[in-house]
């Protein structure tokens, strides 16, 4: 194995593509699925807004969205993609689909970390003349802190999994460039190249989260 | 409260009532304890009185203002005028004490300056100066109590639920909460309303007690009352679980005797009555159990006497003196 013939700006313009992608998809996954999460939690049995037909439809989309493998989503949703970015290639293109994928995945999440919130709290801030719009501020948000940043990290990770699928179908980044170097024409370097890439990449995500989770975790 | 009912509908689809029918008046300024084993409908009852619970029947009204009346916002806007504290504190685990007793003036929308005052006045009020930059993780249960009592006096109420405010704390913690209370009550003239199955929280602080047992106030009355003179059993059960006075009976050492148990309440209780009835009298007294104590700040006490000796009649007459002396006496059958 001989590595003169990796092209390291290709790699370097590769790596940036991915946390371009990485960076724009977290963003709105974590707006959307946030705002998701938080009305999954409302809605559900014996909570704020109990709204059981809307808990079910909310409920139903997300198992939906999250039982197609990403590698089949990322293709079927080709139409939405172009209807609201004009292309379903490139950076742009990726992050409808990474989008659509990790925001359920998230909005589950976030369900959990709150139902972690002690109803003891809620209550309390029921009691003080909290508003339903104040509790969820000032309560839920706040006492799930540690929880939503732990959500947070797990599904950066899994974007960066969801960003090299992306490749086989023209986003770019790191995973296109495993694919079409190290699968493709059997260069064994690149692929080497790549995978570290993405090992020290979900490593650097993984620690710096935990490591703000625990310092903003008061228990 | 008027005609409180509060059904819930069980898992098997039947409806059981958690408290029924209640109808409960609380005067201004004044502690009121409520006392009941776990299950008797206390928890609902004090949710009921800030709508925690709505009622299914029936009215609450804390001053003029008809809760059960209002709408979300009218509610939210009332309930800053009741302050409530827990079992289990429930304080925000993620934010500083100081940040605990600020909430509910941030949620009326106070000015910062005016929260930090505020705060500092709580503060030393409850005694935890040293310990506003400290989370709640940092503090002992007592600690937590504290702050979880300036949080609910932050906005002024003019009432004050506590909901088994003392049942997690050790006895030691649970009297220096309870002597808080019965301070703020006085210094502020705030109203209380506790929940309790703890006989000695009703005994230290309270004015009136209503008993509760399977959703509905069995007694009710002044404490002295109601524990001197207990007439329902579950009361009863209560009273004896602080006394160990027993029907008497197995301690009767004499043929003969007559056995009296004797009330004291108030001045009395330090007056020497018994000696005054016996004396110049042929009967001879034992005392074979007995109490004296204090209900908040009332003396009282229950001596269990047995009289022998004398011939027929001198013993009722001792009887009769010691009635005369403003005692209340009671014979025990033979």
């Amino acid at each position: 194995m001989t590595w003169e013939n990796i092209n390291w700006d290709e790699i370097w313009q590769a790596t940036q593509d991915t946390l371009t992608m990485m960076v724009f998809s977290m963003i709105f996954t974590v707006i959307l699925g946030l705002a998701l999460g938080v009305l999954l939690y409302l809605t559900s049995s014996r909570q704020l807004l109990y709204m059981p037909a809307l808990y079910s439809v909310l409920s139903f989309v997300v198992n939906i969205l999250r039982s197609v493998p990403f590698i089949i989503l990322m293709i079927a949703v080709m139409p939405f993609t172009e209807a609201i970015v004009n292309t379903t290639i490139g950076v742009k293109g990726a992050i409808p689909p990474l989008v659509i994928g990790a925001a359920p995945f998230f909005a589950r999440l976030v369900e959990t970390a709150l139902r972690e919130v002690d109803k003891g709290v809620i209550e309390a801030a029921q009691a003080m003349g909290a508003s339903k719009w104040d509790i969820v501020r000032r309560v839920l948000l706040r006492e799930s802190r540690p929880g939503l940043l732990a959500a947070i990290t797990v599904t950066a990770v899994t974007l960066v999994s969801y960003t090299a699928m992306m490749g086989t179908i023209g986003a770019g980044g790191l995973g296109d460039l495993a694919i079409r170097y190290g699968y493709m024409r059997f260069q064994t370097d690149i692929m080497i190249v790549t995978v570290v890439i993405l090992i020290v990449l979900v490593q650097l995500l993984q620690v710096l989260g935990d490591r703000l989770v625990r310092r903003i975790s008061r228990r | 409260m008027q005609d409180v009912t509060k059904t819930y509908r069980s898992a098997g689809g039947g409806e059981v009532d958690a408290i029924r029918d209640i109808t409960l008046d609380v005067r201004k300024g004044e502690i009121y304890g409520i006392i009941g084993h776990s299950g008797a409908g206390k928890s609902t009852l004090i949710r009921c009185m800030n709508l925690l619970e709505r009622p299914t029947r029936g009215t609450v009204k804390v001053g003029e203002v008809l809760l059960t009346d209002l709408g979300e916002r009218g509610l939210q806007r009332e309930r800053r005028k009741i302050g409530m504290i827990f079992q289990h504190f429930n304080l925000l685990s993620s934010v500083t004490v100081r940040d605990n007793i600020a909430f509910p003036l941030k949620l009326a929308g106070q000015k910062k300056p005016a929260i930090a005052r505020r705060v500092d006045e709580l503060l030393t009020l409850v005694g935890l100066q040293a310990h506003g930059d400290k989370f709640p993780s940092q503090l002992s249960g007592g600690q937590k109590q504290r702050v979880g009592i300036a949080r609910a006096l932050a906005a002024d109420p003019e009432v004050l639920l506590c909901d088994e405010a003392t049942s997690a704390l050790d006895p030691q913690t649970t009297n220096s909460i309870l002597s808080l209370l019965m301070d703020i009550n006085e210094k502020l003239g705030l109203t209380i309303v506790l929940i309790t199955h703890e006989m000695g929280v009703i005994r230290s602080i309270c004015d009136r007690v209503a008993v509760m047992d399977a959703g509905t106030i069995v007694e009710f009355g002044n404490v002295l009352d109601v524990f001197l003179k207990p007439s329902h059993p579950v009361t009863r059960q209560f009273v004896d679980e602080m006394s160990d006075l027993s029907d008497g009976a197995p301690l009767r050492t004499r043929d003969n005797s007559r056995l009296i148990r004797l009330h004291f309440v108030g001045e009395e209780t330090y007056q020497p009555v018994l000696f005054e009835a016996l004396k110049g009298s042929p009967v001879q007294c034992a005392i074979l159990q007995g109490t004296v104590s204090r209900m908040k700040h009332t003396p009282y006490g229950q001596l269990l006497v047995e009289l022998s000796g004398g011939g027929p009649g001198e013993a009722d007459a001792v009887i009769e003196s010691l009635r005369a002396s403003g005692l209340d006496v009671e014979v025990l059958p033979e």
